[in-house]
């Protein structure tokens, strides 16, 4: 099997993405340790630091497990709901 | 997209004997049951269709969804049967296994199977469906309605729905159970975070590679190496013409290393033992989900007037580090919700008091009760940090010594064995063993 990113394994995956709706909302300025944990936790790898040592997200990608809810609430993350009905990621295989 | 098709919500409020939150096995086996018995249900669910929005690692014990469907295996979408177990201990380079194989591990009443979940709720809504429940796809109940202290419905954006008992069959993650203060909010230390990918090789590979006969399947769990001494492991379940490889990992436990969960994955994927049975496989899908692992002692509040909690929601569910067992608890605890709901329906009283016995329903099935067995291995886990790190290191030592021939003066095996040992200190290995059979 060919090594894969993660960015290229979400490319295999279904999304309906619900373009002008984030269900994640995520504080850039929250602490770094904060951060780095869910750069770690995060199953997408959505959690990421820019060139600058900069928070960035997006929520397109996003796999709906609810880790940086458990995490990342009045931290890192501002607000945290699932998507609208029938929208987000949509498994094949489960 | 989604929203086409969308199912509205009559605008003048249905009632329903029972409304069921979420189509996985939980509230398909509940809905299954009540349906059955003539009561008017429906399951809202917030994705396409049942299945749409789970995963899981693998493997279903069969016996509680015998006891709802008999023979159920004969017609559901099962991908094997496991006939074949396998635990290996994991270094960067080194791999020892443990692998089992018996006759007796197909006997219907213990036989379990590998499953791929968009599949197999699909199937197990359809049939829920021919008995007569009702399924609501692509909507999100955003909240309970609640009026003097009773839940009496749910509130999906602007459209309300009412019925005398709800059942949150709605997952670990379960936003309404603690909405409407059920369950207090997950912590980091009693959840883990699981992210698994399906590979696709056809099916006489999956077959020869495993060394199986056709049908049959291999269970397979991994600790050590690949979840960098953080508490969890990998998995890997083979289904009919591809392999579920996956990892699970505690969130408490994020600050030990610097390894990223897909990383954990790639470890898997690329280490020696398990990328030879992978070659030429292509990954047709990768998915994440919350697991609970705060056991019997973090159970919520069951029930209440007019609502029940079924499985992941309840916190049904044993994660011995490496293995996660939810599904026969799911289908059990909404084979017993149903139960209850017959028995107060019956009695007109859906209140806290009348809807009390699914909570002895639960003591006397074997969810409570393995869950008390189990109760130890969370705080086992986390006082054992051998398991994750020195143990698998101490085996390849072990290992090394008793089937390397370079030429080099012999030693006797005991002294190898009492060198490996040494170095993770006898005391601490006769403590993990006495804590790890205590906890079970
Ligand atoms: C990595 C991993 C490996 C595992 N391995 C195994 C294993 O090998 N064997 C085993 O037995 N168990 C395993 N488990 C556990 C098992 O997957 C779960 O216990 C099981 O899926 C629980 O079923 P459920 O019906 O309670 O919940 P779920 O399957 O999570 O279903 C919940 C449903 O509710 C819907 N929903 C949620 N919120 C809403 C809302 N607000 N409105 C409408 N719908 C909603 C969801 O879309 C979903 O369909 C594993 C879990 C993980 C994460
Ligand atoms: S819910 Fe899961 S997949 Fe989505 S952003 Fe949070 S951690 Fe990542």
């Amino acid at each position: 099997m060919e090594d894969m990113t993660i960015d290229e394994k979400l490319a295999v995956d279904k999304f309906h993405v619900d373009e002008g709706h984030e269900h994640i909302c995520v504080d850039a300025d929250a602490s770094p340790s904060e951060i780095e944990r869910l750069v770690k936790l995060c199953p997408a790898g959505l959690y990421r630091l820019d060139g600058t040592g900069r928070l960035t997200f997006d929520y397109a990608g996003c796999l709906e497990c609810g880790t940086c809810l458990v995490v990342g609430l009045g931290g890192v993350v501002r607000s945290w709901s699932y998507p609208r009905g029938g929208m987000g990621v949509e498994f094949r295989q489960g | 997209m989604g929203q086409e098709g969308k199912s509205e919500v009559s605008e003048d409020t249905e009632r329903f004997d029972a409304i069921i939150v979420g189509a996985g096995l939980a509230g398909c086996t509940a809905a299954y049951l009540l349906a059955e018995k003539g009561l008017e249900v429906v399951v809202i669910e917030r994705g396409s269709f049942a299945g749409s929005k789970n995963m899981t690692g693998g493997r279903l014990y069969g016996h509680s969804l015998e006891k709802v469907i008999p023979g159920f295996a004969e017609r559901a979408p099962v991908e094997r049967r496991v006939s074949k177990e396998r635990i290996s201990l994991l270094t960067e380079d080194s791999g020892f296994t443990i692998d089992f194989t018996s006759e007796s591990l197909k006997d219907p009443s213990r036989a379990s199977y590998t499953v791929l979940r968009s599949k197999f709720d699909s199937w197990y809504a359809e049939q829920a469906e021919s008995n007569g429940a009702m399924f609501i796809y692509d909507i999100c109940v955003d909240d309970l309605i609640v009026r003097e202290g009773k839940v009496c419905g749910v509130i999906a954006g602007e459209d309300e729905m009412e019925a005398d008992v709800v059942l949150l069959a709605d997952g670990a993650v379960s936003l309404l159970a603690q909405r409407i203060g059920m369950r207090p909010a997950p912590t980091p230390q009693a959840t883990a975070v699981g992210a698994k990918e399906v590979i696709s090789l056809d099916e006489r590979t999956v077959t020869d590679r495993f060394g199986l006969a056709s049908g049959e399947g291999c269970a397979w769990m991994f600790d050590g190496y690949v979840t960098d001494g953080h508490i969890g492991g990998g998995f890997l379940y083979t289904n009919e013409d591809s392999v579920s490889l996956g990892v699970v990992t505690t969130i408490g436990d994020v600050d030990h290393s610097a390894t990223t969960v897909p990383e954990m994955l790639r470890r898997l994927e690329g280490h020696p033992l398990v990328a030879p049975l992978l070659e030429g496989g292509k990954v047709i899908e990768y998915t994440g989900r919350l697991i609970l692992e705060g056991g019997f002692d973090a159970l919520p509040k069951l029930l209440d007037d007019g609502v029940l909690l079924l499985g992941d929601s309840a916190g049904f569910g044993i994660n011995v580090g490496y293995a996660v067992r939810g599904m026969d608890l799911a289908i059990e605890s909404g084979r017993l919700a149903a139960e209850t709901v017959c028995d107060a329906k019956r009695a007109g009283d859906f209140s806290a008091a009348s809807l009390a016995s699914y909570r002895s329903r639960l003591e006397g099935s074997f969810i409570l009760k393995d869950m008390r067995f189990y109760r130890k291995f969370p705080s086992f886990m986390e006082g054992t940090r051998n398991m994750f790190t020195s143990y698998p290191e101490m085996v390849e030592e072990i290992m090394m010594g008793m089937f390397t021939v370079d030429g080099s003066d012999p030693v006797r095996l005991k002294t190898k064995v009492k060198g490996a040992i040494g170095k993770v200190g006898l005391w601490n290995l006769a403590m993990d063993v006495k804590h790890g059979m205590g906890a079970l």
